[in-house]
C-alpha cells in the first residue's frame, strides 16, 4: 500500500448492518472493516447483497439496523450529497446535456471552486482517465469504455477520500475491460483512495483487490485476499464461487486425525477432520488433480475412477471434467506436456489428502451460482 | 465495396426504400393540401383582392389602434396561458412518471376526459363557476373574502383556455420525461448536489424539449381561440378571432378577415423565428434509458 494512502484514503466500518425489505432481508447483520486506501472487492452473485452493501455506504440507501462509520465518522441518516464520496455506475450516468468537460466539472462547480482551479482539475482529472483530449465532446459521441472513463474522472475529480464502484465494467467487452482493470488498478495505487467495488465475476476481483469479501445471501462468508479465498475457502460457497472445484460427497468416517471419505464405493482421506461435523465434504483446486491410465503408477495417496467427459484446450494447458462414478463431475487442469486423454477414456484421478480441503456440506453453496 | 453495402442487384430495392414512406404519406398529404394548403391560398388571396386588387385591408388593419391593440392582447392573453399551463403540466407530468400503472391510467384518464366532452359545454361551466354569484366566489364571500371579478375578464378568458389547453402541455412532457433516466439524479447526489440543485442542473434542462413542445402546440393553439373568450370574455378581452368573425361573418368583408389572419399568421411565424434558436437542444441523446 503506497504511503499517501494512508493521508488520503477513508476507513469504512460497518457493524452489523441489515436492511430489510419487508420480511426480506437485503443484509442480514453485515459487519467489515475496510482499511484506509485499501481495494476492496464486494463479490457475490446477484441478489447476495454486494450492491446493497455500496448503496448504504453511498447514502442511497438507508440502513435498517446496525452502524456505519466513514472516516471514523458515523453517516447513518447523513444524505448522500453531503458525505463527499465518489461512486461509478456501471450504466456511467453521465448527464447527456453536458460536455465531457462540463460533467467532469460538476462537482467542483458545486464545491463553488473557482473557475481556474475547476480547469485545471479538470484537465488533471481527465488526463489521469487519457481522455484529456476530448473535453468538449459530448457523451453520445463516446463508446462505452471512454463514457466509463469519463465517470471515473468526475468521481475522482473533487478528491473523495472513497470511491465505490457498481460493476463499472459490467457492459464492456472482454477485452477493454481488462485494460480497464489495469488502469482502475493504476488509478488506484496514483491516488491512495480506499476503492469499494462491487462485481460478480471472480476474475474481476482477482485481478484488482487487495482484499475480497464475498457475499452469499446477505451475509459475508469470508474476507480474505484472493489467494486465502483460494487456497483456504472458510466455507463451501467460497470455495466453489473463487476458481474451478471439485467437490466429493460421500460418506464420512472420522478418527483422531484424518477423515476417510467413501465416494461411490471408493474410499479417499485426508490428514484432518473437521471438528463437530458429521457430513464434511472435500474440495480440490484443479491442479491438485492428476489424471492417470488405470493401473498405472499413481503419484497421490488417493484414487477415483472416472470418464472423461470433456476436454478443453486452454492455450497454457488443458482443462479436463471427469465424470465420476457418483455421476459427480471433477475439474483437472494438466498441463500440455503431460499424456492427453480423448473423450470416453476410462481414468483415474489421484491426489495428495493433504491437498484436500474439509468443508461443511452447504447445498446452497450449489444452486446459488446458477 | 464493403460487404455491409447491397450489391448492384439490389438497387431498386433500395429505390423502394425511399419511395414508399412517401407512398404511405400520400392520403395524410393530400388531406393537408385540401384542408390546409388550399384554404390558406384562397384566404391570402382574398385579404389582396377584395373589394379591389391592392393593399387596402393591411392599410385598413394597421391604421385602426384598435385592431392593434386586439392583436397585442391575443399575444398577451396566449402567452399567460401557456405559462399557466406550463405550471400546472409540470408536477402533473413528472407525477405521472413516478406512480405505477394503475394510477397513471387514472391520470392520464383525467387529462383525457375532459377532451370528450364539448368545449362549449366545458366554456359553460365554466362561466357557471366564475360568475360574480357563482361557486368561486360564493366560497369565496364565506370564507369571508371580498368577491373577485373573474368572469368578463382577461383572467377568466386564461383559466378557462388554460383548462381546456393544459392536455397538450401535458402529454408532451410527459413522453419526454418519461425517457429522463432518474439514475442520474442519483449520480448528480452523490456528486453532491442536494436535490433542488440536482433537479435544476439535470433535471429541468433534460425535459426542457417537453416543455417548449407543449409551449408551442398551447401558444398556437391559443391564439385561435374563438369559443371561450367569447363566452368568458367581456369587451376589453376580446381577441384577434371575435374580430375576424365581426368582419366576416357581420360585416360581410371577407378580405379585412383574410389579412388579420395572416397578419397572425406571420407574427406568429416570426415569433417562433426568434425563439428557435433558444430552443434548439445542444445535445442529441435526452438521457433515455
Amino acid at each position: 500500500m503506497n504511503p499517501r494512502a494512508q493521508n488520503r484514503g477513508a476507513a469504512i466500518d460497518l457493524d452489523t448492518v441489515s436492511k430489510a425489505y419487508g420480511s426480506f432481508k437485503a443484509l442480514d447483520g453485515v459487519s467489515l472493516r475496510i482499511e484506509p486506501g485499501e481495494f476492496m472487492t464486494l463479490l457475490g452473485p446477484s441478489g447476495s447483497g454486494k450492491t446493497t452493501t455500496l448503496n448504504v455506504i453511498a447514502g442511497f440507501t438507508d440502513v435498517t439496523s446496525g452502524k456505519l462509520l466513514v472516516g471514523g465518522n458515523s453517516v447513518v441518516g447523513v444524505p448522500a450529497h453531503k458525505r463527499n464520496i465518489g461512486v461509478v455506475f456501471q450504466h456511467y450516468a453521465l448527464f447527456p446535456h453536458m460536455t465531457v468537460g462540463r460533467n467532469v466539472a460538476y462537482p467542483l462547480t458545486l464545491r463553488g471552486i473557482k473557475p481556474d482551479e475547476r480547469k485545471a482539475r479538470v484537465a488533471r482529472a481527465l488526463d489521469m482517465v487519457k481522455m484529456g483530449d476530448f473535453a468538449h465532446r459530448y457523451p453520445s459521441e463516446l463508446s462505452g469504455g471512454q463514457q466509463q472513463r469519463v465517470a471515473l474522472a468526475r468521481a475522482i475529480v473533487f478528491d473523495p477520500p472513497l470511491l465505490l464502484m457498481d460493476e463499472p465494467l459490467g457492459a464492456l467487452d472482454k477485452k477493454l475491460r481488462e485494460w480497464l482493470q489495469l488502469e482502475i488498478k493504476r488509478i488506484h495505487r496514483e491516488l491512495g483512495t480506499t476503492f469499494v467495488y462491487v462485481t460478480h465475476d471472480q476474475e474481476e476481483a482477482l485481478v484488482l483487490s487487495d482484499r475480497i469479501a464475498v457475499f452469499n445471501r446477505g451475509r459475508i462468508e469470508q474476507v480474505g485476499t484472493g489467494r486465502q479465498l483460494y487456497d483456504e475457502p472458510a466455507t463451501l460457497f467460497v470455495g466453489r464461487f473463487i476458481g474451478d472445484s471439485t467437490v466429493l460427497r460421500g460418506k464420512a468416517r472420522s478418527d483422531g486425525t484424518s477423515t476417510a471419505l467413501t465416494v461411490a464405493g471408493e474410499t479417499v482421506s485426508a490428514p484432518r477432520r473437521l471438528n463437530g461435523e458429521t457430513s464434511p465434504v472435500m474440495l480440490l483446486r484443479p491442479e491438485k488433480l492428476a489424471i492417470r491410465r488405470p493401473g498405472q503408477d499413481a503419484t497421490g495417496t488417493n484414487r477415483l475412477s472416472g470418464t472423461i467427459a470433456e476436454a478443453i484446450y486452454l492455450g497454457s494447458g488443458s482443462k479436463y471434467e471427469v465424470k465420476l462414478a457418483d455421476a459427480s463431475t471433477a475439474i483437472v487442469r494438466w498441463p500440455l506436456a503431460g499424456e492427453s486423454f480423448g473423450l470416453g477414456d476410462k481414468v483415474e484421478l489421484c491426489f495428495d489428502g493433504a491437498d484436500a480441503k474439509l468443508l461443511p456440506d452447504d447445498s446452497t453453496a450449489d444452486t446459488t451460482l446458477t | 465495396m464493403s460487404a455491409l453495402e447491397p450489391t448492384t442487384p439490389s438497387a431498386p430495392q433500395r429505390a423502394g426504400w425511399v419511395w414508399r414512406p412517401f407512398a404511405l404519406t400520400l392520403p395524410a398529404l393530400l388531406l393537408l393540401v385540401a384542408v390546409i394548403g388550399y384554404p390558406l391560398l384562397t384566404i391570402v388571396l382574398r385579404s389582396l383582392s377584395e373589394p379591389q386588387w391592392g393593399m387596402q385591408n393591411y392599410a385598413w388593419f394597421f391604421g385602426a389602434p384598435v385592431n392593434l391593440t386586439v392583436l397585442q392582447r391575443t399575444f398577451t392573453i396566449s402567452a399567460w396561458v401557456t405559462l399557466v399551463c406550463v405550471v400546472c403540466a409540470y408536477p402533473y407530468a413528472y407525477l405521472m412518471t413516478a406512480v405505477g400503472p394503475r394510477v397513471r391510467l387514472v391520470l392520464v384518464l383525467c387529462v383525457l376526459i375532459p377532451f370528450w366532452v364539448s368545449g362549449v359545454v366545458r366554456t359553460l361551466s365554466w362561466v357557471i363557476l366564475l360568475q360574480d354569484s357563482g361557486v368561486i366566489n360564493s366560497l369565496l364571500r364565506s370564507a369571508g373574502f371580498d368577491g373577485i371579478r373573474l368572469i368578463r375578464t382577461q383572467t377568466g378568458v386564461v383559466i378557462g383556455m388554460a383548462q381546456v389547453l393544459l392536455p397538450f402541455m401535458i402529454l408532451p412532457l410527459y413522453s419526454v420525461m418519461k425517457g429522463i433516466d432518474l439514475r442520474l439524479m442519483r449520480a448528480a447526489q452523490s456528486l453532491g448536489a442536494r436535490p433542488s440543485r440536482a433537479f435544476f442542473t439535470v433535471y429541468l434542462p433534460l425535459s426542457l424539449p417537453g416543455v417548449y413542445a407543449g409551449a408551442i402546440i398551447v401558444f398556437i393553439l391559443a391564439l385561435g381561440f374563438y369559443i371561450t373568450p367569447a363566452l368568458l370574455g367581456g369587451p376589453r378581452s376580446t381577441m384577434l378571432s371575435t374580430l375576424v368573425q365581426t368582419q366576416v361573418l357581420s360585416l360581410l368583408q371577407w378580405g379585412r378577415g383574410g389579412a388579420m389572419g395572416v397578419v397572425l399568421l406571420v407574427t406568429t411565424f416570426v415569433l417562433l423565428a426568434l425563439a428557435a434558436p433558444v430552443m434548439r437542444s445542444r445535445h442529441r441523446d435526452v438521457g433515455r434509458r
